[in-house]
């Protein structure tokens, strides 16, 4: 750049040189012919012409013009941006609104969808489960992960995980973390190394193995000050003492599902009697990596193979049972997808609109500076050259804009993950990078072409004489129409975003109003287990201990009623039973028995809960271990399995809870799988069973960490505190896990619907006041064009009405005819969304309507100010204002 | 207007360029001593402009037509000269036949009959 810079300085005098010796010489000859000197030197320069335009037409030989022009549009446009900063800021601030809000979304969608999962080879990794006559993707037993880990051909590695939470002892204060039993491979698989230390040896996730465990980065800075010497020390879970063998990284998270896990411990050291049980289903699920080549499809050949070797081997267990193997891309994404590229196009919608209001904002200054166009073009500017410049000028803005709204990006995307945390898979994988910059960048160029173009095509054909002629004032009629045209687009998508956000809206309240079964308000939910001294006790130690528990948390004040809580809890967490019905056939093997949600719950649950019973009763506190076994189910259950007898009185048989029991009520239904999914789910029959009822080897398991419910007086001050007070009170050793509020768990399940709702909000917020501020500007700058006519008029007799009824038809058929327009738009758009509404239908009329009159409101508004104006007109003012 | 400037002809598109080549032909000479031979050998009938001489010349020199260098003439006044190159004769001989062919052409459009007689 410097060369050809000192290069061009040399040929610039060398040129002035040049000419300047052409002039001399032909002076020369001149004089020589006998003219006086001076009369020689003028006739030679008339004679050679303009200079400085011949030194112009022989630079552009040198082929630096291009350049040398566009350094001169763009002075020229920085000039002119400069000389109507009101122009420039509104234009940079609306530009840079829709650019942020693109490039922040843009993130988040380039984050979640399109990057590669931050593995080696990612594409060869996938998601495994069971799939069962119940799931699709249900839990696979420890086994069968063994015996698909030996028999396939298709896989590198495999291993499965499933989460636990521990209770840290002997470090500081007894805290609960969440941890996942993971089989030896599973790092391995993943392609991800320990910090320090090493990963699990194969055969060391066997049962009966010695206890070792991988923490996290996280928990070994907080808890060792990350110091190296944490490999080989001994660290306290559940009363176990489990040897550290190796440190995690901070930036693993298995693409958020394993968001704040701190142990990883071998899936062998999991003391649930359950585990060698090949017809177990505990919630393991798993993930592979295919051979170098392998299709997936070869993977689920293979995978078939050995399922129909496995059902042979062991029809009692295994009969019906596959493996379903999905890209695990697949199954971290799951269903963000069709969310994210709705609001991907609603905030394109919204840059649209900003660029059609920056385009009729450059129309209407293109109609003030078309004097200096046609001065310009007079002075020999092509056209091309005029349309160059004023791309010059547009995407000059565009790029302001674009710089601008990378920072409002940056706030943005914070913005959204925050929003986001809880429903957005691989959060930890969103940032501006340099594609969202690219993106940025290519939007910005796009924006400034695509609304440059419309008044640089504009300043083209127009006649040069008329303009000068007209001084500047000139009706335009073409213009006027480029511009309501741009107005009834602007409106039309306004309408369809509003209409979008109508609908979210719509679902998110249909949402909140779904009866959830139960009564959510003033309800906490939380965990309490019991010391690790107790961990080889008898099942009645536990139970002694759980019932004083429930006696000590009964007596604080402000609580109402309360509930041990184990297996599923509503919206939460979910568990399910195998059962049959007495009476039936006994099923042979597990496939034909039936799946049932099962709560394990104490006499008060419904009290807690606001569940209504129907008919029949529910448990006392004698229905205790000494008690013949009963069970209480919702209405589904009794009219899904017993449709022409009375439940009530009937036995099933429950394999994991001590056998035969008997139906002794009727309960409402709760939605358990969430308040908009619950009626899709299948399995949706539910029961629920005595706590002090389940088998000795549960009661055992059940020390270690049991749920608690409370239904508590809204009025008691700070009830978590308390209740964490009487927990400590009981012993130092019992733990007490965070509370949760049943409302925020229904609010939680209900976090990507909110965000949605939010974003669809803002856009259609944005939308409407751009679209305003578009429509009042195109309608003041008529009344600006037409003062002159409007003065006549009302010289003429016209009322300050009609005056008034003019222009706001004028706007009124630009609003009405967006409407239309966007009412169109709507019916085919929305149908898109359909996925992400809940109990509204795409096309519903009375958000069509309300939004559609909103918006016609809106724009009268916006028509009504300019109007006034043209109203007020003074006709004396008017004429002179020629 | 003078007089003189009714005879004079707009030179036809990319004419110049093979004026200027042949006029190099009998050497190296600077740009006002084309417009001059140009002018002299047409007999005062093709007026070169200067705004279309120098961008010409540079554009030539940027083909590597012709090659340029600083000389002192004999007025001691230093003066940019133009020589043709090897790839500039070529060209030329290109462009002289060319324009050959094209004024055979409009003789033949022009005068019909002398082209019937001769067939």
């Amino acid at each position: 750049m410097t060369f050809s810079f000192w290069r061009r300085q040399k040929r610039e005098r060398e040129l002035e040189e040049e000419i300047q010796s052409h002039l001399k010489m032909a002076a020369q000859d001149r004089t020589d012919r006998g003219e006086t000197p001076d009369h020689a030197r003028s006739a030679a320069q008339r004679e050679l012409g303009n200079v400085g335009l011949i030194k112009e037409v022989t630079r552009e030989m040198w082929g630096w013009a291009s350049f040398e022009r566009l350094m001169q549009d763009l002075r020229y446009g920085l000039r002119m941006l400069a000389k109507s900063p009101g122009f420039t800021v509104v234009a940079v601030l609306t530009l840079a609104l829709g650019i942020g809000a693109n490039t922040a979304l843009f993130s988040v969608v380039n984050g979640v969808l399109l990057k590669p999962l931050p593995y080696p080879q990612p594409e060869q990794l996938v998601w495994l489960a069971e799939s069962k006559p119940n799931f699709a993707s249900g839990s696979i037993s420890f086994p069968n992960f063994r015996d698909w880990q030996k028999d396939n051909r298709t896989f590198s590695g495999m291993a499965v995980y499933r989460s636990y939470n521990f209770n840290i002892l002997g470090l500081g204060d007894a805290e609960q973390v969440g941890a996942r039993f993971i089989t030896s491979d599973f790092f391995n698989v993943l392609g991800v190394g320990p910090v320090i230390g090493r990963t699990f040896a194969s055969g060391e996730d066997d049962i009966g193995r010695s206890p070792i465990v991988m923490i996290s980065e996280g928990l070994w800075k907080r808890k060792f000050n990350a110091s190296p010497d944490v490999l080989g020390k001994n660290i306290n879970l559940d009363g176990t003492g489990y040897t550290i063998v190796g440190v995690t990284p901070a930036s693993f998270d298995f693409s958020g599902l394993f968001r704040d896990v701190d142990v990883y411990a071998p899936l062998g050291q999991w003391t649930n009697p359950l585990l060698p049980n090949r017809g177990a289903g505990l919630g393991v699920h798993g993930v592979g990596r295919l051979n170098p080549g392998v299709t997936i499809e070869q993977a689920r050949a293979d995978m078939a193979r050995i399922s129909s070797n496995l059902a042979t081997a062991y029809p009692d267990t295994n009969k019906g049972i596959g493996a379903t193997l999905r890209p695990l891309r697949q199954t971290m994404v799951g269903d963000v997808r069709v969310l994210l590229l709705v609001l991907l196009a609603a905030v394109g919608f919204v840059l649209l609109i900003a660029c059609v209001n920056v385009a009729n904002l450059m129309l209407a200054r293109a109609a003030t500076r078309s004097r200096e166009f046609a001065i310009r073009a007079a002075l020999g500017a092509g056209q091309a050259r005029l349309v160059r410049q004023l791309l010059t000028e547009s995407i000059l803005l565009a790029f302001a804009a674009g710089a601008l709204g990378l920072l409002l990006a940056v706030w943005g995307t914070r913005a959204a993950l925050q929003f986001l945390a809880q429903g957005l898979p691989r959060a930890s994988e969103v940032h501006l990078d340099a594609r969202a910059l690219l993106f940025a960048a290519l939007i910005s160029l796009s924006c400034g072409i695509l609304f440059g173009l419309a008044p640089a095509l504009k300043s083209r054909g127009g006649n040069l004489l008329d303009t000068l002629k007209e001084g500047g004032r000139g009706e335009s009629g073409t213009r006027h129409r480029a511009q309501g045209l741009l107005v009834i687009v602007e409106m039309a998508m306004a309408l369809v975003l509003l209409i979008s956000a109508g609908l979210m809206l719509r679902s998110l309240t249909s949402l909140w109003n779904v009866n959830p079964g139960f009564d959510s308000h003033n309800v906490l939910a939380f965990g309490v287990a019991l010391p690790p001294s107790m961990r080889n006790a008898s099942a009645a130690e536990i139970r002694a201990a759980l019932r004083n528990v429930d006696r000590q948390l009964a007596a604080v004040p402000g609580v109402k009623s309360i509930s041990l809580s184990w297996g599923a809890v509503p919206l939460s967490s979910d568990d399910e039973d195998l059962f049959w019905i007495e009476g039936k056939p006994k099923p042979l093997t597990d496939n034909e028995k039936s799946w049932s949600i099962s709560y394990v719950v104490e006499e008060n649950y419904l009290q807690v809960m606001g569940i209504p019973l129907q008919r029949g009763r529910f448990f006392t506190a004698e229905d205790n271990e000494n008690a013949s076994h009963v069970v209480v189910v919702d209405d589904l259950f009794a009219k899904k399995y017993f449709p022409d007898v009375d439940p009530i009185g009937q036995h099933i048989f429950l394999d994991n809870k001590g056998g035969r029991a008997e139906i002794i009520g009727i309960v409402s239904h709760i939605k358990q799988w969430g308040l908009d999914s619950d009626e899709k789910e299948t399995l949706r029959a539910e029961l629920y069973f005595p706590f002090m009822q389940l088998p000795d080897q549960a009661m055992q398991l059940s020390g270690s960490g049991t749920g608690v419910m409370v239904r508590y007086d809204p009025r008691a001050a700070a009830i978590g505190d308390s209740l964490r007070a009487a927990v400590k009170g009981i012993s130092a050793e019992h733990v007490m896990s965070k509370t949760q509020t049943m409302d925020e768990i229904i609010s939680d399940s209900l976090a990507s619907q909110r965000f949605s709702m939010a974003v669809f909000g803002i856009f259609a917020a944005l939308a409407l006041v751009l679209a305003s501020v578009g429509i009042y500007g195109v309608i003041s700058y008529l009344v600006q064009q037409r003062t002159q006519e409007i003065g006549v008029r009302v010289a003429l007799g016209a009322k300050r009405s009609d005056v008034l009824r003019l222009i706001l038809g004028e706007g009124m058929r630009m609003a009405g005819a967006g409407v239309i327009l966007g009412l169109m738009a709507s019916f085919g758009l929305t149908r898109l969304m359909a996925s992400l509404l809940y109990g509204v239908s795409a096309t519903d009329p009375l958000t069509f309507t309300a939004v559609a009159v909103l918006l016609a409101i809106v724009a009268l508004a916006a028509c009504y100010i300019p109007a006034r104006r043209a109203m007020r007109v003074d006709p004396m003012v008017a004429l002179r204002y020629e | 207007m003078s007089p003189r400037y009714q005879n004079r002809i707009e030179l036809l598109q990319g004419t110049l360029d093979l004026l200027i080549l042949q006029t190099l032909r009998w050497g190296p000479q600077h740009g006002y001593g084309i417009s001059h031979a140009i002018r002299t050998n047409s007999g005062d009938i093709l007026q070169v402009d200067t705004g279309s001489l120098y961008p010409a010349l540079h554009r030539l020199e940027r083909q590597k037509w012709i090659s340029a260098d600083w000389k002192v003439s004999e007025n001691k006044q230093r003066v940019r000269v133009y020589k043709l190159t090897a790839k500039g004769k070529k060209q030329l001989e290109s462009e002289r036949s060319r324009w050959a062919q094209v004024s055979d052409a409009i003789a033949g459009v022009l005068n019909p009959a002398k082209r019937e007689s001769e067939a």
